[in-house]
């Protein structure tokens, strides 16, 4: 056999061990933390740890729900405050901005990918949490979910907006003129063509935003206070539960892993395991929610 | 004596420093069919383009010179507006990956028309301008994209169609179609021309013969800047051309 035909055979097993070696990477982990934790699931049941509202490991309580609703609270909040600012500099960017002003705003975009979540972190301790303190609501402290929303929804930011401006982009030019010339304007042309063109990558890069939320750790330590109490609105305002601090499930395994032995620690690799199916549900559902529209055609509305 | 649709008086087009079109000028008669003829890169589809103003779209270029529609001045028209009474179909298909209903009703509901029962009217009566109604009327729903390459040209014919213009610019529309889909395409703006202006681009000879009433021929120097050497009816162009160019590029010996 000639030397090239060596080298492609041998490229081609490299490359095959390579994909093998993630995905049993990523199994060895998942086994890892579902075996860590079989001990709190046989100990204190499933029912307990999923439902329990109470975390508290000193009297054997080991409920994750408020981490869960906290985690899902900022997840949420961030979503709402990040996801129209990332779509809105999106579109900016891929279908708005002149060549200049865009060599200059996408790589400060991808520059606030760059920081270090500890840096987002002080940011919000130190310029957020005292900006919120001064909302005259008893018991906010300033730390808790909405500065947790906001630093979370700043650090999902360029995830979402290159990921959806590549979506964008990759919408064929035909497209665009193809409504211009029937007398569509610019707006419209975004609204009713390229964005629905563009809708599987967006939607991707949304998922993408919220999987990254799910999974954020120091930043969040570090302004949403961390107590471990069901968030609940301080006032009669809804709208207060986001002053209230949380705890996230991330956090709570960063917080308390240090000390925890026996049955405490095997409950903080359960709340790794809700994590892990939490990012799983949400993989699932956005693989689900592209497949199911594009096969759709759509409808004479 | 026909009525003038389009004209141009003095007409250049510059891609930056590059003068792609020169001094223009040309009448292009109403609801008859104009072919723009010519080798490739004379600028006959910018030609075409100056008329629902494309070209502003296009980073750098710069007019000088006038261009009518129905003796009114078209850089005073807001090109949107321009754009509804001057419809284009492009020559590799191009339907929006929606309904075949959700595309011909695009124009009529970006133009603020949400009546279902007109848009309906609408959508049927203009895939039958289009001669696409019987094939496709059990399937409104189904996307524009399913459809053949001559189907979804003709699509994008119903489409221009929706939104009631009264020229329809055609850029090399049967360059991607294969000969039968050609021929129906052909039937199609031959049968359009009774009610509307209709200028096309094209590369083929036989077909501008064909399908066209007026024939303009574009050619280029050494200097890549196009002109217009000759506009005259398409008998008189393919059988007694008053330029010795003219009748070169007809004959085939050269483009």
């Amino acid at each position: 056999m000639s030397g090239r035909m060596v080298a492609d055979k041998t490229v081609k097993y490299i490359l095959f061990i390579s994909a093998f070696l993630s995905i049993v990477i990523v199994l060895a982990i998942a086994y890892f933390i579902f075996r860590e934790s079989i001990q709190a699931w046989t100990e204190i049941g499933f029912s307990d740890i999923l439902f329990n509202k109470v975390w508290r490991p000193g009297q054997d309580q080991y409920g994750i729900l408020a981490m869960v609703v906290g985690s899902v609270a900022v997840t949420f909040g961030a979503i709402v405050l990040g996801v129209p600012l990332a779509l809105g500099s999106a579109i900016f960017l891929g279908e708005i901005a002149p060549k200049w002003v865009q060599n200059i705003l996408r790589p400060a975009v991808q520059l606030l990918a760059g920081i270090p979540s500890v840096v987002y972190g002080l940011f919000g301790m130190v310029v957020l949490v005292p900006i919120i303190r001064q909302i005259p609501v008893k018991g906010n402290s300033g730390y808790g979910l909405l500065a947790a929303s906001i630093v979370l929804a700043v650090m999902i930011l360029p995830t979402i907006t290159s990921i959806a401006e590549d979506a964008i982009r990759a919408v064929p030019n035909s497209y665009r003129s193809g409504s211009l010339a029937l007398g569509a304007t610019r707006w419209q042309t975004i609204t009713q063509v390229v964005l629905p063109s563009g809708r599987s990558g967006i939607i991707a890069a949304i998922i993408l935003g919220v999987g990254r939320a799910l999974g954020e750790t120091m930043a969040m330590i570090m302004v949403i206070g961390n107590s471990v109490v069901f968030p609940k609105p301080l006032t009669a305002n809804p709208l207060t539960l986001y002053l209230s601090q949380a705890r996230t499930l991330t956090g709570n395994i960063a917080v308390e892993i240090s000390y925890a032995t026996g049955v405490h620690e095997s409950a903080l690799f359960a709340t790794g395991v809700i994590l892990f199916l939490l990012i799983i549900i949400v993989n699932a559902s956005a693989r689900w929610l592209i497949n199911r529209q594009s096969s759709i055609q759509t409808t004479r509305q | 004596m026909n009525t003038t649709k389009l004209e141009t008086k003095n007409y250049n087009l510059f891609y930056g420093n590059f003068h792609a079109l020169r001094d223009i000028s040309m009448q292009i008669p109403e609801k008859k069919v104009t072919a723009l003829i010519g080798p490739s890169g004379c600028g006959k589809s910018t030609f075409l383009r100056t008329f629902n103003r494309m070209n502003d779209l296009i980073a750098g270029v710069r007019t000088t010179g006038e261009v009518y529609i129905d003796n009114k001045d078209i850089f005073s028209i807001d090109p949107v507006a321009l754009r509804q009474n001057v419809g284009m179909v492009f020559q590799k298909p191009n339907p929006f990956p929606k309904s075949i209903f959700d595309n011909v009703a695009y124009g009529p509901r970006v133009t603020g028309m949400r009546d279902h029962k007109k848009l309906e009217e609408i959508v049927e009566s203009s895939l039958r301008s289009a001669a696409l109604w019987n094939e496709v009327k059990d399937d409104l729903a189904k996307s524009g994209l399913a459809l053949s390459g001559g189907q979804q040209q003709r699509l994008c014919i119903a489409r221009a169609l929706a939104v009631q213009p009264s020229v329809i610019l055609m850029d090399e529309p049967a360059a991607s179609l294969d000969p039968i889909a050609t021929l129906k395409i052909e039937d199609l703006i031959h049968d359009l021309s009774q009610n509307y202006t209709i200028v096309i681009v094209t590369h083929n000879m036989q077909q501008a013969g064909r399908v066209s009433d007026y024939t303009a021929f574009f050619y280029t120097d050494d200097t890549r800047t196009g002109r217009l050497v000759e506009f005259d009816e398409t008998n008189t162009i393919f059988t007694n051309p008053k330029d010795q160019r003219t009748e070169d590029y007809i004959t085939g010996r050269f483009g």
